[in-house]
């Protein structure tokens, strides 16, 4: 039997994925919170003009993102989703680059670094987050039956238990053949 | 003393408290020498249930020994080995006298509450909202029992805390879940959820002369604690349940379904999952009723549901029609402990069963917040965690 007195660090607490998990979490709400509340300022920064409705749409979208990573057992999938949004994100920022000006090409250029690094840290993440799930299941209780002998040995040991009449079936509901078998009801005439 | 103390969501701390002392004449205190986290203490500690209260002591499966009786108790002396059931019952009303323990009409001393939220009043639990009582938990160094002359299980020496702690709670839970479906040897019994409840379920379908027993989960460590236990496993994440169960059952369906899940059903890839999150984060709907909707659909007609998990409050989308036209019979409530508990030690002592199979940590009363985290994640292969303050 494996008994552990603490939990493996990293896996019992919050290993490193969950960490960072959660990080990419409030880094979501945040960029989320600053593309819907001042979607100009956001573009100016990123030389995407006349694009503010998207960029506010993106911040709806990163909340959202956002809070499910932060109130979710299970980040994993979010996190996925998050990938997502950058290759978006990424599509977003080339297609900008056909227009701008020089100084708006150097804009989109770092942040589509900065977006490209951002992602990275996003893949890193799910597949840590797979890592920690495959330790997950490397459990095997195929030796904790619980019985002296072989399940099959002990099917119906507890046999001399009498369920007690409150819990029992009705008569007219137990199996066809078990001699319980319901008699039919009789007009009072005959 | 030192305790396991709710604070809010996902926030149990271990804090210093004042020592509990004896209230009533019934009362007893006792030195814990092991206690256990359950699987609806994580309702609490994800705030499901309503009616915690910052402070709040958790934990309801316990056992210790006898330090201090009230004058009025008969029953235990200073040094008795004794479990603690979950549900606290003084032994003399209505209910009680039927052996329905687990809906005492007196030991709820916020009745009040109770009768306006289900109707009337069930029974005061240990560590488990002010609902049944705010009574302190037994995840602490020592506990106050109310009414300990009859809510007590003695127990012999020489047998280790490890088998004999979960008469307390999720062994007779289990039972009463399996018992309650009244098996026959034609039968077979499906149980969702490989949890501790849902695993004592299993053995004691199997130990009760079930044809065949069929267990739902997806987490492999508890598949394969099933696998052990005699069962045959559906992992819902990679095959549909209705259709495995109606392949093991000629087509027919299971004749009796086992629900030991309760409102935080974790169903992946189903419309009412989808369904039931989106409701809850609302606030429109505080339970999640997956395994519920999915028993009534595939149980064979006649047949019996028995709902061992816990629900706090109010469902969506039961498939009412299905149901009554079935002509199911459902089976519910919180287990009546110690209308099972004489047998199920007895059987404990003879060696038929040996419950301590389910424990994968064991571990001390600072370590007991950090825990309940990886109890509620499934991380680290854990199923059931004990804890020897």
């Amino acid at each position: 039997m494996r008994i552990a007195t603490r939990p493996a660090r990293g896996r019992g607490a919050h290993s490193s994925s969950e960490r960072l998990a959660k990080g990419l979490g409030y880094f979501s709400l945040a960029l989320g919170l600053a593309e819907a509340i001042a979607p100009g300022a956001v573009c100016r920064g990123l030389g995407l003009r006349g694009r503010e409705d998207l960029v506010r749409a993106y911040g709806a979208r990163e909340i959202a993102t956002g809070m499910a990573i932060l109130a979710s057992h299970d980040p994993a999938p979010w996190i996925w989703g998050r990938i997502g949004g950058d290759a978006i994100d990424l599509a977003t920022l080339a297609s900008a680059m056909r227009d701008a000006d020089e100084e708006e090409r150097r804009s989109l250029s770092l942040a589509m670094v900065a977006v490209a690094g951002i992602a990275a840290l996003d893949v890193a993440c799910a597949w840590g987050l797979a890592g920690d799930k495959a330790i997950r299941s490397g459990f095997d209780y195929g030796d904790r039956r619980g019985f002296p002998r072989t399940p099959g040995a002990m099917r119906g040991a507890a046999r001399d238990f009498r369920v007690p009449d409150d819990m029992r079936m009705p008569k007219a509901l137990r199996p066809y053949g078990s001699g319980d078998e319901p008699t039919r009801a009789r007009p009072s005439y005959m | 003393m030192r305790a396991l103390v709710w604070h809010g969501t996902a926030d149990i701390r271990c804090e210093s408290v004042p020592d509990p002392e004896i209230e009533d004449g019934r009362d007893a205190i006792i030195k814990v020498t092991s206690c256990a986290i359950c699987g609806s203490d994580l309702h609490l500690y994800d705030h499901f249930m309503p009616g915690m209260k910052s402070g709040d002591i958790m934990g309801h499966e316990t056992m210790g020994e006898v330090v201090e009786v009230g004058r009025d108790n008969s029953k235990l002396k200073v040094g008795d080995r004794v479990v603690i059931p979950f549900t606290i019952f003084c032994g003399d009303c209505e209910q009680c006298r039927r052996g329905y323990y687990s809906v005492c009409e007196r030991s709820n001393r916020n009745k009040d509450i109770a009768d306006k939220v289900f109707g009337h009043t069930t029974a005061g639990l240990f560590g488990y909202t002010h609902l049944t009582g705010g009574y302190a938990g037994g995840q602490a160094e020592y506990l106050r029992v109310p009414f300990a002359d009859t809510t007590h299980i003695k127990v012999p020496e020489g047998i280790s805390d490890e088998k004999l702690l979960f008469l307390s709670d999720i062994f007779p839970t289990g039972w009463q879940a399996a018992v309650q479906c009244d098996i026959e040897t034609t039968d077979t019994v499906a149980i969702w959820g490989c949890g501790p409840v849902g695993q004592m379920a299993i053995r004691s379908a199997v130990l009760l002369g079930a044809k065949q027993v069929v267990a739902i989960d997806r987490v492999p460590e508890r598949l394969s604690m099933a696998r052990a236990g005699g069962a045959i496993t559906i992992d819902f994440s990679q095959e549909s349940v209705v259709e495995r169960l109606n392949e093991l059952t000629g087509g027919k369906g299971p004749e009796k379904c086992i629900d030991a899940v309760g409102l935080e059903a974790h169903a992946t890839g189903s419309i009412d999952a989808v369904y039931d999150r989106a409701k809850q984060a609302m606030l429109l709907e505080t339970d999640r009723p997956h395994v519920l909707r999915e028993m009534i659909y595939v149980c064979r007609p006649a047949g019996v549901l028995s709902v061992a998990g816990v629900y706090g409050g109010l469902v969506d989308k039961i498939p009412m029609g299905a149901l009554m036209n079935k002509s199911l019979s459902v089976r519910t409530g919180q287990t009546h402990v110690n209308r099972w508990t004489d047998d199920l030690l007895r059987r404990i002592e003879e060696g038929q069963i040996d419950p301590s199979f389910v424990i994968t940590h064991t571990v001390g009363l600072e370590d007991g917040p950090e825990m309940y985290k990886t109890f509620r994640d499934k991380q680290d292969g854990c199923i059931k965690v004990v804890i020897k303050p």
